[in-house]
């Protein structure tokens, strides 16, 4: 009788130690410069409460992170975005 | 000469043509001083992200122009000096910001053929 593997086995691997490649956005996609005047675009690196979320989680260069930095404080100056709010999206 | 866009809100309080007439102000104001005008886009009514003076929507105009860098001082005198406007925002455009504005406004003029 094969000794029964007391380790279950899934399907699927379950990827939870798999780290995802982080990568640049902006590198990858070549886009050279973040417009301010389109909140929708800004929207994806904001968080809930409208704070700009770190590079930790983006994954963006440090280039680019503070050209997102400046655009969506522009944005925020001209009431495009919200500097607080909760629940946006 | 650089090139610079900016962006200002009126109070939606105004009429129709109060609104033209700042607008034209404000564009007679960079003539005037040398500026040449490239592109001019009216947003129209937007709703603020927060309310300022006391007001939820604004009248949103964004021009861009050419201009030698002590046009911008009289420019933003004109704004403070407007108390119609309420808020506003001058930013010189490098670069790559003058191509993607060349880009946003080819891709809207053949939207607007389509």
């Amino acid at each position: 009788m094969a000794q029964q593997s007391s380790e279950i086995r899934y399907l699927t691997a379950p990827a939870i130690d798999t780290k995802k490649k982080k990568y640049c956005r902006f590198k990858k996609s070549g886009i050279k410069y973040i417009d301010y005047k389109d909140p929708e675009f800004l929207k994806k690196f904001l968080n809930e409460q409208g704070k700009i979320l770190p590079r930790r989680i983006t994954g963006t260069s440090l280039k680019y992170q503070r050209r997102v930095a400046q655009a969506v404080k522009r944005a925020r100056h001209l009431a495009l975005l919200p500097f607080v709010t909760d629940l946006m999206k | 000469m650089n090139q610079y866009e900016t962006v200002f809100i009126l109070t939606p309080v105004l009429s129709d043509e109060q609104m033209k007439e700042a607008v034209n102000k404000f564009k007679g104001v960079l003539t005037k001083a040398g500026a040449e005008i490239i592109n001019e886009e009216n947003w129209g009514l937007k709703k603020l992200a927060y309310t300022i003076d006391k007001k939820n929507t604004g009248f949103y105009v964004l021009i861009e122009f050419k201009a030698e860098p002590q046009v911008l001082k009289t420019l933003e005198v004109a704004y403070r000096r407007e108390e119609k406007v309420l808020r506003f925002l001058t930013v010189k455009m490098e670069k790559y910001a003058a191509e993607y504005a060349e880009k946003r406004r080819k891709n809207k003029s053949n939207k607007e053929e389509a």
